[in-house]
């Protein structure tokens, strides 16, 4: 090792082949299973050109099946971005009877298969569920219908922003709260002064966790949907259909537009990352 | 403001924070609650302020009854260990932050608002910093920031958390002069609570030193140091040698030898000896005094420090003498206390 290399050395530092071997099977890993599956979707959809994989994805099912999810996600994202910051103040901020109960409530999302809960709203809005009379006689369509793919929806992505607020808030203690207080300011005036600007940058970061899964949902959305082209068809079901009809090229073109989504989403979260460093280290600086 | 806390009672779960605690605290008073950690001294100043809720007593200001009444009824000036400053917000917005919440004609206008924040800046030597952030502040700084967004609502009581915990040594220092030389200028009734004993004997009128949820002592800095009410006080306060002794007529006996001490009245029994480390002379061994062998001798500044090791093998004991007495490595030397204390127990 050459002295400047030396001197650059840190205590912790491993083996040079400990390094080259750690490494490179992190990046076989990401090749494998991330690069490798992308490039596949892009060259897919670009195989008979790029006016095939244009006229699939501006065919009117695909551009109904693109505003359906765009719809969705603009009804979940900022619903669940509400109960989020509301629920996380209220773990974090405050003590009451029944707060764990109310944290594994927040968490049962993650660990329910989401056809589980697709399966839950057909059961209770279905034709023949717990609501399904009432709701006929009364003319609301909830399952097969938008409401249902919205409620599935926000069923999944529950958890996003509530999850990622919670250890925030806990970490920022309650002590510029209690200051507000005894200045005189109101629990509300508290709530929207010092303690919803202290975790701005993490709420937005849980909103783009939680945009980029509404987006891509499929389970739970696929079993109250009843994939009706043009109608209650999203993005990831309107790939599954052209998939299963042998439309390989539509199939990839709507799914390499799903990814294109999902990219987006992805640089906003890494340029948010570093613009605001502190937002992953957990505080929310100004 | 006078403020008098009436048998107050605090349980965090089993844990009892504050018990039967009363005190008296006089208009324009500048005190300090003393005491090491677990000892209740932050429960107490914020039962105070209306941070938290004693489970039994009282709490009154000025006579009347405030003890459920909420923080900001109380009107008082909270400042916190962390600052707790509003990191979002510039100092100046900081300031006003208790301005800013009022309501209606309570409302100062906006020139009266910055006035009132140009005028506090100036007060805590701040002025021009208005507009900066907390985070490019230092550490001393903000804790004048806090001070002062704590002084901007004219509160009746102004309650300190650990002022100074947080600043380097020689920062604390101005920083104490400084809020002695405040409080004589606003003389706004001040409690603050320390676990430094420095601070709070420098800069305190009444000194509190508290133990597990008790008060042990009140009394002005000279009281609580050279007349220690409790075992606990003269152990915490100071530096104290403390022997384990046996009292039996009227004599003080060290492992069954007898000192040359009054008992001074202590009860017949097992007690301890308390003795400030400043309080021991050193002269020959002999009857009656302390002896020991002197382990260790270092020079340094004006003075010498010596180990002794008691003949007893109970305790060894440093001690500073002038740099002009000769103290040799294996001397045996005697000690004796030039004031002392007993205290029942062992």
């Amino acid at each position: 090792m050459s002295a400047v290399a030396q001197r650059h050395r840190r205590a912790t530092d491993d083996p040079a082949w400990a390094k080259v071997l750690v490494i490179g099977t992190v990046l076989a890993f990401l090749a494998l299973v991330l690069i490798l599956p992308l490039v596949a979707v892009f060259a897919e959809a670009l195989r008979k050109g790029v006016g095939a994989a244009l006229a699939a994805v501006s065919n009117p099912d695909a551009l109904a099946a693109v505003k359906l999810t765009l719809i969705t996600a603009a009804i979940a994202v900022p619903f669940n971005a509400v109960f989020g910051l509301c629920a996380s103040w209220a773990v974090a901020k405050h003590d009451f009877w029944g707060k764990s109960f109310l944290i594994t409530l927040i968490d049962l999302p993650f660990s329910v298969s989401p056809v589980v809960a697709g399966l839950i709203y057909v059961l209770v809005f279905g034709l023949q569920g717990w609501m399904g009379e009432w709701l006929l006689d009364n003319d609301l369509k909830i399952i097969f219908a938008v409401p249902g793919i919205v409620l599935a929806t926000v069923f999944v992505t529950f958890p996003f922003v509530a999850r990622e607020l919670i250890p925030l808030m806990q970490e920022q203690g309650t002590s510029e709260e209690e200051a507000a207080v005894s200045m005189g300011a109101s629990g509300l005036y508290t709530f929207w002064r010092v303690t919803a600007p202290n975790v701005r940058w993490g709420l937005l970061y849980g909103v783009l966790l939680c945009n980029a899964r509404a987006m891509g949902e499929f389970g739970a959305v696929s079993v109250v949907s009843g994939h009706i082209r043009g109608l209650t068809n999203t993005m990831p079901l309107h790939v599954e259909i052209l998939y299963n009809e042998y439309d390989f090229v539509g199939a990839f073109a709507v799914a390499a537009l799903l990814c294109l989504l999902a990219v987006v989403t992805l640089v906003l979260k890494t340029a948010l990352e570093v613009a605001q460093p502190d937002v992953r280290a957990g505080r929310g600086g100004h | 403001m006078t403020i008098s806390i009436r048998s107050v009672e605090k349980k965090f779960g089993r844990y009892p924070a504050l018990n039967k605690v009363d005190l008296e605290i006089a208009d324009g008073e500048l005190l300090a609650l003393l005491g090491p950690s677990g000892s209740g001294k932050t429960t107490l100043l914020r039962t105070i302020a209306g941070l938290e809720f004693p489970d039994e007593g009282q709490v009154l200001f000025h006579g009347e009854d405030v003890t459920y009444a909420s923080a900001a009824a109380r009107r008082v000036g909270f400042v916190f260990q962390q600052y707790a400053l509003f990191k979002h917000m510039t100092v100046a917005k900081n300031i006003a932050f208790g301005l800013d919440v009022r309501k209606g004609k309570d409302k100062p206008s906006k020139a009266e608002i910055a006035q009132r924040v140009e005028d506090l800046l100036k007060l805590v030597e701040l002025e021009g910093l208005g507009q900066r952030y907390p985070s490019q502040l230092s550490g001393g700084q903000r804790q004048r920031v806090a001070l002062s967004r704590a002084l901007a609502v004219q509160p009746s009581v102004l309650l300190l958390d650990e002022p100074f915990g947080a600043l380097d040594a020689k920062v604390r220092k101005e920083l104490r002069q400084w809020l002695r030389t405040l409080h004589h200028s606003i003389n706004v009734t001040s409690i603050f609570v320390t676990h430094d004993q420095e601070e709070a004997l420098e800069v305190a009128h009444r000194v509190v030193v508290m133990d597990k949820g008790r008060i042990e002592q009140v009394g002005s800095p000279s009281d609580v140091y050279d007349a220690p009410a409790t075992a606990f006080v003269h152990g915490f306060i100071g530096e104290s040698v403390m022997l384990p002794v046996e009292i039996s007529g009227g004599a003080v006996h060290l492992k069954g030898r007898p000192l040359d001490l009054a008992a001074e009245g202590a009860a017949v029994g097992a007690s301890t000896l308390f003795v400030r480390r400043h309080d021991m002379m050193i002269g020959p061994a002999g009857s009656g005094t302390l002896d020991g062998d002197i382990t260790h001798v270092r020079s340094f500044g004006p003075v010498q420090r010596a180990e002794i090791a008691l003949a007893e093998g109970m305790a060894t004991i440093e001690i500073d003498a002038p740099r002009d007495r000769e103290l040799r490595v294996g001397d045996r030397v005697g000690l004796k206390p030039r004031h002392y204390r007993i205290f029942a127990g062992g």
